[in-house]
Formats: C-alpha cells, structure tokens, sequence
C-alpha cells in the first residue's frame, strides 16, 4: 500500500448474501477496509450469519441497518451511513468506492488502488445535467426534480403514475434549493475523503435532505448533484460497468460473459448473477502478479447491450414471430427486404421470367398468387423455408405466405409475377410497404385471352372481369397512403418501347445489370390485336386500360433489339 | 375487448378453475414427494401415457437444466413408465384410468396440480416429447431465465412447438432409450409458420412446420397449433385454457411486442416424429382419446401409409438455440 491513503470500499447487500460475503472478503483480505449496510428487509437470522461469517475480518465494520427500497431515499440514507461510518473508523482512507453486494471486482484490487493514487484529487463520479441523459425511462427526466414522488414505482405503480399525471396537470412545480443544479448518473462512485466529507458535513445538509427526500431515484442524483459544489476534479465516469435495458433496470452478467468482461479492463462489474460461479471463481482469484495499467474499455460491451436494447424496442423488419406481432402501423418494417411485383410482363413476353432470372441475378417466380397454386422459381411444391406451394394454405394467410418468402429470402431480392387473375388480398398490404416494387404494364392480361381459343361470349365476359379486378388494384396504387414504388404504363406505351422498361427493371433490382444485354426477350405475336380489341369494343365491353392499338398496325412478331450501351472514350 | 368481455374470461376462468377442483378425484397419488419442494423450486408439469422408452432422456434433459422437480400425471400406462417414475427421487406422481378427452386432454388434471403444487413456483408445462430451449440455454441454467424473467416482472415465457423429423422414413431408425432424440429428428422447417390473432383469448395463433405442408395442405385450418406458453409463474388463480397454448388470465398470453419490438421467447423442439410415431399414432387413432375427433390423427394415419418423410431439400438442420434465433424462430429480446 502506498503511503498517500487507502481505498475504502462501502457496501451495500440486499440479496444473495453468499456472493456478497465473498466479495467483501476479497476487498477486505486484499487491504481495503469495508463497511457494510445490509438492508433492514434481511431477516435478522439472515444478517446474523453474514456477520459472523465475516468476523474474522479486522478491517470490515457493519453499519447501522436501513429499510432501502428502490427509487426512495432510504437508499442514499443508507450510503450515507456507512460512508459515514467509512470516514470515521479509517482514517487513512483517501478514496470511498461505493459497491454493491451484486458488484465483482474484475482487476486485482492492486491495480485499482494504484490507478487511484495516481489521481488523488479525482473524484469519479458520473454527472451529468437532465438535459444530457439519454438513458432515463419513462419520460421523468428533469421532473424528478420539480414533482414529488410519495409512491413507491415499484409497489404501487398505478398510484405512482396518477400522482404524476395530477402534479403535472395541476402544474405543480417543486423549488431546487439554491445553488443546486440538478445532476443526474449512475449511483456507483468513488469520491475523495475531500469532497465525500464535504457533502456529509454541509451545513445546510438538512435542507438538502429534505429536497432530495421526494426526488424520484435520489439515489442517482444526490451526490451527483452535490458533487458539483465540492469537488474540484470531478472524472464524470464511474468506475463500476453498469450496463442498463430499456426499462432502467441493470443488465446482469452469466459466466458466458467471461471473455467480454475480461476484455473490457473495468475495475467492478454490476451486476453478477449469484450462480455465476465461474465468473466468482475467475475474477476474485486474479493472479495479481504481473498488473496491468490499462484505462478500461466498455466500448464492445457497449455494444452488445446496446444491441439488446435495440432488439427488444425495434426488432428485426419484416419478421413476425411468436413474440413479435406488431399491431398495424408500428411494424418498423412490413417485410425484411426489397422485392419486385411484375404485372403483366410475362403475358407480353415469352419466356420473361427465366430471361429476367438469368439476366438479373435474382430470383424470380412465376405467379405466387395464381388461383391454382403459387409458382415458386424452379416448379417444386415447396420452397425456401419450407413453404408450401398449396393454394388454400397460402390464401389462408397470404400475409405470413408473403412476409415468410422474403424473410426466408435472406435480403436476396426475389420478383414474382402478378395479375388480375391471383389472389388479390394483399394489395393494400404491398401498397403500403417501401419494399416493394411494383410494375404494372396495364391491359396485359387481355393476351392470354386473345390467343384462348374460348368463345368470344366468354371472352367478353372474362376480360370485363379482369379489367374490374385490375382496376381497384390500381385505384389502391393511387392512394396517398401507399408506400411502394409503384410504376404503371400501358399496354401499347410498353409495346412502344419495351427495352427502355426493362433496362428500368433491370437497373432497380439486379447486380449484374450494368453489363449490357447479351439477349432479349421476345414479344408475343400480336398480330391482330386491334381488331380484337375493337371487336370487344363491338361486343359492347370497353378496353380501356390496354392504351391505343390501332386496328391494323402491328406486323408480325417483333424482335426487341437491346439498347446499345453507352461508350466512354477516352 | 371492453369490459364485458374481461367479465366473461373471468368467469370463464373460474369454471375451469371449478372443473379442475373436480377433477382432481380423478387423480390417484402413486408417489408424492412435494414436500421436498423448496419455496425457489422450478418444477416441471406432464402427462404421459405410455412413454417409458422416452422418459430416462427426458428427465435427464430438464434436469441437466436446472428443474428441481417433476410432477406427472399418468393416463393409465401398462409399459411401466408409472413405476419408472415413482422410482425417482425428485418426481411425483399421480394416475388416472379416467378420459383424456373429457378432462379436455389432460389440462383439467395439471390445472389441478398446478394451483396445488405449482402456486408461487416456475412452472414449465411440457409432454414427454417436447424439449425446452431458450435464449442462451446452452451457456446458461434455465433458473438464470427465470430470474431474469422475474426481475424484468415478466410473468409467462413464450416458446412455440418446432416439429423436429428425421431426413428419410419416420421408422428408419429406432429410437433408443436414453438417447437425444435429436440425434434422429434433427431437422426442422424454418419459415413456414403462419401467424393470426385470437381475440378472445389476446394469444398469437401459430401454424404451420412440416404437419402443415404435408397433412393439411388441404384445410389448413385445421393444421394443429404451434403456439405454447409452457414457462408461467404460477398463480393458484390463473389457468391453461387448452393444452399450453394459452391462459387465463389473458395478459399471461401476451408474450409478444405489438410495437415492433421482440420479447425473449424460445422453442419446444418437438420430438413426436420418431419410429414411435406410426405405433402411437394408430393407438391413438383408436382411442379416440384426441382434439377434435383426433382428425389430426386421422390425417397422420393416412399419409403415414403412403411416404412417411417430412424431409425435403429446404429442411433445416438443428445446430443450436443461436441458429432458430438467426432464423427468427424465437427471439433474445433485451435478454443479452
């Protein structure tokens, strides 16, 4: 121990008593004096046995017992007395380190005290003003300060959350004494005999009590407050890894979290679950031989919490499982990734998807939603992840049937072809996802029909049908609300310039679009379409959605010739 | 749903709880050995009916977990699985010659024995064939889940039914006792399961997995659920509803975030399909003992006799809890 003073370890135990004594074992055993504060709610058989189990220790005092409760005053009533207790029974302390019995030295005491001495006059203590935390839950931040907090958050929730709503309605407003601007951090720290004796002996203490006593979690903020008045080097950082979830509650650390631990230099980790038996066994047996004068490094555990936090608050896009079921408008997401919807190009275009496939690099199906079955690319009846090809289990749920195929795409992008003739239930649910591409070439579906070899009657009544069908399907691509891109042309303003279209498609989707087209698709014969189209005019049925086809024009069946590519020269 | 309808759950609720209160005369004690039951004690709930050859690897998994005591119900074996069990010392065990069906297939009976034994407890509610796992359950005792759930005031853990099938024919190889299951059954489907609403009851209705796909491709509604809630801190007031599927009361069955955000939950990998199957099936089938006239049994029956292979080329081979995490099969919500 170097000469300049000692480091003082106050504790505070509250459950799992076993670890606790073990822990204070270790800093005792290892030359820093302990007092120890075991909650009142420990039965006295309980505190009995702890104590004697601890009595062999010189330097290790117990002090007076508080009834703590989290968020109340009784736990800044209990650092106080032990601290207390600390500055008066050892005076040779310099450093006071707030623990609590959930709390494991990760680094030999040695290096903790030698990281000390080499900053006496440093208080590290993390304190920061309301405005500045990001972590705070529940929307109190700087009302911790203005309002009062009679009821316990635990124990009495709802009372807790009425009393606030009535202050807050009411306008309730609490004075901060003077001289005192609200700070708030994490409740472990270690100050300097200076400034901890400093905040203890205060005058005006009893005022400040007083205030802090109706302060929701005073146990964050009371010294972090007073600490400014005093200290003159204040290190705003604990010592102590703390991590926090979403809801303020500490995170705890497994003996899986060995490596991590180790890797992150800190002094003291809060907290351990009491069976972490190898993380016990591993850090209070640290060989203090060879010491390390490292400054700690949270950063990757930082990290991994952080993660945590975020996949419990916003969770993986696209993905509904048993324990994700977003309500309608907070999905954060409706599928995992981008995907293409063609309509009506395979009716124009022979053979289009496996060109489309080939020439994109992407997975492109038939038509999923046909009435039949849905046409996964390559023909099998069942797909990536185990989805069925039956046409009643996907219509009995064509949301999951959608957001499982890309989900289980893994990012890959995937095209599907579609019409007025599948199943039209999720027209509104692709129209308002940002994920999808949607390609309409409008009027398509009258193809297949033309070529049929059906009676006109009921060609006439098919292409009505199918003309009504696609028509809401496009009254629904024009609502504000929708969130796909959307790309509608018609018929004869696809057969105009079909290369264009495509090289568009190409250019949205595929990673090996940039090359030039090494071959192009064929357009259907259309040879007499015109006519086709004005006998159903004849008929009585109107057309509209195919754009203009004069009644003679169109020859015999026409080769796309791709675009020449552009040539930088130099 | 308004406040008539809280009325209605509630009174629902009690009739199941009244019904269970009957029918624990059903229930003739075989061994008891709750009194060893400590206050922090998890304790797993079953009921088996013939499953001797299943029961040495079952006990030993959960064990292995961290379950301080098992609490069985046996519907009439004669392979000697009841005196199996009466031989061990830390499970209890009840018998009942009584119907499977009327005591809505076995749930009035650990009703029964939850609100007895389960009260202020974890309570893990599995068959014989159905295996925990749970985020972090290779590294971590199943009691640092449930202080975690209890800090986090978590009630009901949710882990949905993973049907696990050999690649090949069902019968092909033979299970043997004391062997993980898995070694056998060890692929599963990853992204077919179908979800939707139960109002009435505020639970996720799950379907899907390779039952689905190759019994039920023609009405799949019919297809059984996947859902389960099996881990609950037991009140002596609540109640299953149906099996595991859910409870009440209803805010037990909310084990999902509705924000957009994951809850922690984990997998049941689902044991059913082994060379046991065909045999149990058939008996089953006979008995009649099974949810809505056993028509799932039917079902099995018949496609059991053409090609009893669930394996196809996008099975998905178990690794680990981390790969159905990976998959988005269960989830480690804010749990790290």
């Amino acid at each position: 121990m170097s000469g300049a003073g000692t480091v003082g370890v106050v504790m505070l135990v509250h459950e799992a008593l076993d670890r606790a004594a073990q822990v204070a074992r270790h800093w005792a055993t290892n030359g820093c004096p302990v007092v120890v504060h075991v909650d009142l709610q420990v039965g006295q058989e309980g505190f009995n046995r702890f104590r004697t189990g601890l009595s062999d220790l010189p330097n290790l005092v117990f002090s007076d017992r508080h009834r703590c409760e989290w968020g109340a005053w009784s736990l800044v009533q209990a650092s106080q007395t032990a601290a207390d207790m600390m500055l008066r029974t050892y005076p040779d302390v310099r450093h006071v380190y707030l623990a609590s019995g959930s709390c494991l030295p990760l680094r030999p005491v040695q290096e903790l005290v030698d990281y000390l001495d080499e900053r006496p006059r440093t208080d590290f203590i993390e304190s920061t003003t309301t405005q500045d935390v990001p972590w705070t839950t529940g929307g109190l931040n700087a009302e911790r300060f203005t309002l009062r907090f009679p009821f316990s958050w635990k124990r009495h929730r709802r009372l807790f959350d009425r009393f606030v709503r009535l202050q807050r309605r009411v306008g309730y407003k609490r004075k901060v004494p003077d001289g005192l601007i609200p700070h708030l951090g994490s409740q472990w720290w270690c100050l300097t005999r200076q400034t901890l004796s400093a905040i203890l002996e205060d005058p005006k203490r009893n005022t400040y009590e007083s205030y802090f006593k109706w302060v929701w979690i005073p146990d964050e903020s009371y010294y972090q407050t007073l600490v400014r008045l005093y200290s003159t080097n204040i290190e705003s950082r604990s010592l102590t890894l703390a991590k926090f979830d979403y809801q303020g509650k500490p995170h705890t650390f497994y003996n899986d979290h060995l490596q991590l631990l180790r890797r992150s230099d800190c002094f003291v980790a809060r907290k351990i679950w009491p069976n972490a038996d190898r993380l016990y066994q591993a850090f209070l047996n640290v060989d203090a031989g060879d010491l390390k004068h490292t400054e700690p490094n949270p950063g990757k555990i930082d990290r991994v919490f952080s993660k945590a936090v975020e996949r419990r608050t916003l969770g993986r896009a696209g993905l509904y499982m048993q324990s994700r079921y977003p309500v309608e408008g907070r999905e954060n997401g409706l599928t995992a990734s981008g995907y293409s919807v063609l309509q009506g190009f395979d009716e124009l275009l022979l053979d289009f998807a496996p060109w489309l496939e080939k020439n994109a690099g992407v997975k492109v199906h038939g038509h999923l939603f046909a009435p039949d079955r849905a046409e996964f690319s390559g023909g099998g009846q069942i797909y990536s992840g185990g989805v069925s090809d039956s046409a009643l289990v996907r219509d009995y749920n064509p949301k999951s049937f959608l957001t499982n195929l890309i989900w289980n795409a893994r990012g890959e992008h995937q095209c599907f072809q579609y019409g007025p003739n599948d199943t039209q239930a999720l027209n509104w649910f692709m129209a308002k996802d940002p994920n999808a591409h949607i390609y309409i070439i409008t009027g398509a579906w009258v193809v297949p029909l033309f070529h049929s070899n059906l009676n006109f009657s009921e060609i006439r009544k098919e292409a009505a049908r199918l003309q009504r069908i696609e028509s809401a399907q496009l009254n629904v691509l024009r609502s504000p609300y929708v969130k796909a891109r959307v790309q509608t042309m018609n018929m004869s303003e696809f057969v105009e310039s079909p290369m264009e279209v495509l090289q568009t498609i190409l250019d949205a989707i595929g990673p090996r679009s940039m090359h030039a087209l090494s071959e192009v698709p064929k357009l259907v014969d259309l040879t007499g379409f015109g006519k086709f189209l004005q006998n159903l005019k004849n008929q009585g049925m109107h057309p509209y959605l195919m754009g203009d086809f004069p009644t003679d024009v169109l020859g015999t069946q026409k080769t796309l010739k791709p675009r020449k590519p552009y040539l930088v020269r130099k | 749903m308004g406040i008539l309808g809280s009325y209605r759950r509630r009174v629902e609720r009690q009739r199941f709880r009244v019904r269970a209160f009957r029918k624990r005369r059903e229930l003739a004690e075989v061994s008891n050995r709750t009194r060893q039951i400590q206050p922090c004690d998890i304790i797993v709930f079953s009921t088996i009916r013939n499953e001797r050859v299943r029961l040495p690897y079952f006990l030993k998994y959960y064990r292995d977990m961290g379950v301080n005591h098992f609490i069985f119900v046996d519907n009439d074996s004669d392979d000697g699985s009841r005196e199996y069990i009466a031989d061990q010392p830390d499970a209890s065990i009840w018998t009942t010659k009584h119907s499977y069906k009327t005591a809505r297939f076995g749930t009035d009976w650990l009703n029964w024995l939850l609100s007895k034994y389960g009260h202020g407890h974890w309570a893990l509610t599995v068959d014989v064939d159905e295996f925990l796992v749970f985020p972090f359950s290779d590294t971590r005792p199943l009691r640092a889940l449930t202080d975690w759930l209890d800090a986090s005031s978590i009630p009901s853990f949710s882990a949905m039914l993973l049907d696990m099938y050999p690649k090949g024919r069902i019968d092909a190889v033979p299970y043997e006792e004391g062997q993980d299951p898995f070694e056998i059954a060890a692929w599963f489907d990853s992204g077919n399961y179908t979800i939707s609403k139960n109002d009435r009851y505020a639970n996720l209705w799950i379907q899907g997995g390779p039952r689905a796909r190759t019994f039920f491709t023609q009405n799949p509604e019919r297809a059984p659920a996947m859902n389960k809630i099996p881990l609950v801190k037991w009140d002596r007031h609540y109640t299953y509803v149906s099996s595991t599927h859910m409870l009440l009361p209803r805010v037990l069955n909310k084990v999902y975030d509705v924000g957009g955000g994951e809850k922690a939950s984990g997998c049941l990998l689902h044991a059913k399909f082994l060379d046991t199957f065909g045999v149990k099936a058939k008996e089953e089938l006979e008995r009649g003992q099974h949810y809505a006239n056993s028509h799932e049994y039917k079902a099995y029956h018949d496609a059991m006799r053409q090609d009893p292979d669930l394996w196809c080329k996008w099975s998905e081979k178990y690794i680990n809890w981390r790969q159905l995490e990976i998959l988005g099969l269960m989830s480690k919500g804010n749990w790290a």
